[in-house]
């Protein structure tokens, strides 16, 4: 390394929270709120693929219609793990645990979050949930799917629920300590001038975000203790044959589990938010739509969870409300997906791999948004319900909605978290190439689904027909998954070969581009005081000697 | 401007106020078991239910600081919380209400 000797002795290297202290302790009992973000990104990513892992099994299984590659049992503990795991462990965390709590302080000016240890404790939880349900999957297995309905999984199956549902428990609290600790500090540590209307939008989804973890997931965490009472103790609140009612778990179990559909979705919405004025160089169009339609997301979500419920023998009455409400929900998506394209319009659009993202969230997250309208419709519902219509609608909102953004986001702050560029064109290409793989694995499942194809079964051999389109989707479920592998191989070169980034790359607005890259462990070196709108991008372009004057 | 967090309730010894809450809760647990042996007919349920709810609300007001708290916030997170499990409550019981057969 001769190029080194030509730096100067005396260039010292700055202070960034990165470089404070060093040693394993100095990350396992770190209370600064940005290395705990990137503890984070690392246990989700290992459960990512994890996760992933799963998910290859079962669609090397689906590839041809006999059941051959794995036993019918084995088949559902796959797609029970693949699901556990991608939606307690991976996506629930995702985009608040590792770019929220790196974001949210810088991005309105704190120190930190407002309770930092409680913020390390619950990564502490989510490791113990992990390590149990880690276990749990290597001792055995659970074969009730994600959504372990009763009886199965109180009376019959005699797989490890019980130790899984124990993970999910705890995994469960440490989502409501980052939802506590989001809304506190939201609320109480705001730089000054940091007003509602001036805070950027991800901080609106992240509110709105969290709101959901609070209110929600204690009722998923009751679910869990009363099933697992039931099933040691027998106690009769599910059991008919004890008085009990059979439905009564759906409709707790849902009452969690579709506002947590928005707990995955809506942080990336925010995301998004943040990425496409940037690269179109605009203000957002309609900024107080944008954030309250959030807010609106969180509270009516909690109105519509039946939807999941309309064959499961629920009156008819209760049908028509729930559907008449799911279709009230998708309004304020819509309000969000408007505004959006709104923002775009006549913009000076960038195509750097941030934006693609943002794209890919764009269109994929309207198609999943517009099929979960066809499955909120009583007569539609009835014909597609349990088959891979509904498998392909999930996947379009939550992998290539959710997943997408929290790509973006992940592109689009490497640079301030790393302090190193990625490589600009590897990104691109990446982006393209998980956008082509996820419809590829997709689309083919809706009309799969339409055909009639049930899902979870591991066998079609009586419609060999169902073949081709099945084949199509393990094939692009390889390209995606090399779309993901490329990312983590190109972001970890980048940590040691790629350029140093400046503090803002994109010539972003925001508060968090107005410290270092990466920043010092106190964020900014003095209290910001803002003066100005969110999105001030015209005003960012606009000649140099207007810049320092304050708007707003 | 973000000071007025901790100060509600660290006036007077509390200890008295704690033991004598979880007394109360203890004597409302014995009477529920009680309660469990007579034969009321359907108001067996509505008895454990207004006990249970008694304690909760115990339990809120003063191992959870509500009462005396001051605060505009922690009255909205409250009533907030109250207003979703009676969201939850009431919508089950649009399933509930209307089976025909049951
Ligand atoms: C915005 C993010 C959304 C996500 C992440 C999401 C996710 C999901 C998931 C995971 C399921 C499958 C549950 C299961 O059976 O295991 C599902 C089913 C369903 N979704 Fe969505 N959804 C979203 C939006 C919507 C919207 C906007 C609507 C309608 C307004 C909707 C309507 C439905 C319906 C009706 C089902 C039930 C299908 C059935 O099993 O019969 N979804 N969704
Ligand atoms: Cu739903």
């Amino acid at each position: 390394m001769s190029a080194t000797n030509v730096v100067p002795q005396q260039q010292f290297e700055r202070e960034t929270y990165l470089n404070k202290v060093y040693g394993m302790w100095s990350w396992l009992l770190t209370t600064d709120h940005k290395r705990i973000a990137l503890l984070y990104l690392i246990s989700i990513t290992f459960f990512f693929f994890i996760g992933g892992f799963f998910a290859l099994l079962i669609r090397l299984e689906l590839l041809t219609p006999a059941g051959d590659l794995v036993q019918a049992d084995t088949y559902n503990k796959l797609f029970t793990q693949h699901g556990m795991v991608m939606v307690f462990f991976f996506l629930i965390p995702s985009i608040p645990a590792v770019l929220g709590n790196f974001l949210v302080p810088m991005m309105i000016g704190a120190k930190d979050l407002a309770f930092p240890r409680i913020n390390l404790l619950s990564w502490y939880l989510y490791i113990i949930g992990g390590v149990i349900m880690l276990h749990c999957m290597m001792t055995g297995g659970v074969d009730t799917g994600w959504t372990f309905y009763v009886p199965f999984s109180t009376n019959y199956t005699n797989t490890k629920f019980v130790e899984a549902g124990i993970a999910i428990f705890i995994a469960g609290f440490s989502s409501i300590l980052t939802g506590l600790n989001f809304v506190v500090t939201i609320h109480r540590m705001r730089a000054p001038g940091m007003t509602w209307s001036r805070l950027p939008l991800f901080i609106w989804a992240h509110y709105a975000t969290s709101i959901i973890q609070l209110l929600g997931t204690p009722v998923i965490a009751i679910t869990i203790v009363l099933v697992a009472c039931e099933r040691a103790l027998h106690l009769g609140i599910f059991d008919p044959r004890l008085g009990g009612d059979p439905l009564l778990f759906q409709h707790l179990f849902w009452f969690y589990s579709h506002p947590a559909v928005y707990i995955m979705i809506l942080p990336s919405m925010g995301v998004v938010t943040e990425i496409i004025p940037c690269f179109s160089r605009k203000r957002i169009f309609g900024y107080s739509f944008v954030a309250f339609s959030s807010i609106a997301i969180a509270v009516f979500g909690f109105l519509v969870w039946a939807h999941h419920m309309f064959v499961a023998g629920m009156s008819v009455y209760a049908g028509l409300v729930f559907s008449f409400l799911s279709y009230a929900v998708a309004v304020p998506s819509a309000i969000k997906v408007f505004n959006w394209t709104a923002t775009l319009y006549k913009g000076s659009i960038h195509y750097d791999a941030p934006m693609l993202y943002a794209f890919g969230f764009l269109g994929l997250f309207t198609i999943g948004g517009l099929t979960g309208l066809f499955l909120a419709a009583l007569g539609i519902n009835v014909h597609v319900t349990d088959t891979y219509f509904v498998v392909a609608h999930f996947h379009y909102i939550m992998v290539g909605g959710a997943v997408m953004g929290y790509l973006g986001g992940i592109h689009f702050w490497w640079p301030k978290i790393s302090g190193k560029l990625y490589p600009e064109g590897w990104a691109r290409l990446a982006a393209l190439i998980v956008f082509l793989g996820f419809n590829l694995t997709f689309f083919p499942q809706f009309v799969l689904g339409y055909m009639g194809m049930p899902r979870r079964y591991w066998d079609y051999s009586h419609m060999p027909e169902f073949q081709v389109l099945n084949v199509l989707s393990t094939a692009g479920a390889t390209v995606l998954g090399v779309g993901y592998l490329l990312p983590m191989i190109y972001l970890l070169w980048s940590m040691r070969y790629g350029k140093p980034a400046s503090d803002n790359p994109w010539n972003a607005a925001g508060l968090e581009w107005k410290t270092s890259s990466p920043p010092p462990t106190d964020n900014f070196k003095e209290e910001p005081v803002v003066t100005w709108e969110a999105y001030n991008y015209e005003e960012l372009d606009a000649p140099p000697q207007a810049l320092e004057v304050p708007v707003g | 401007m973000a000071d007025h967090s901790v100060s509600a309730h660290s006036k007077s010894s509390p200890l008295k106020l704690y033991f004598g809450v979880w007394a109360t809760l203890l004597l409302l647990t014995y009477v529920t078991y009680r309660v469990a042996f007579l034969e009321l007919g359907p108001f067996n349920s509505v008895v454990a239910l207004v006990i249970a709810a008694i304690k909760a609300t115990l339990v809120a007001l003063f191992f959870m600081h509500v009462w005396r708290a001051g605060e505009k916030f922690i009255k909205a997170v409250i009533l907030t919380s109250l207003f979703f499990l009676l969201l939850l409550l009431g919508l089950t019981m649009a399933d509930y209400m209307t089976r025909p057969w049951s």
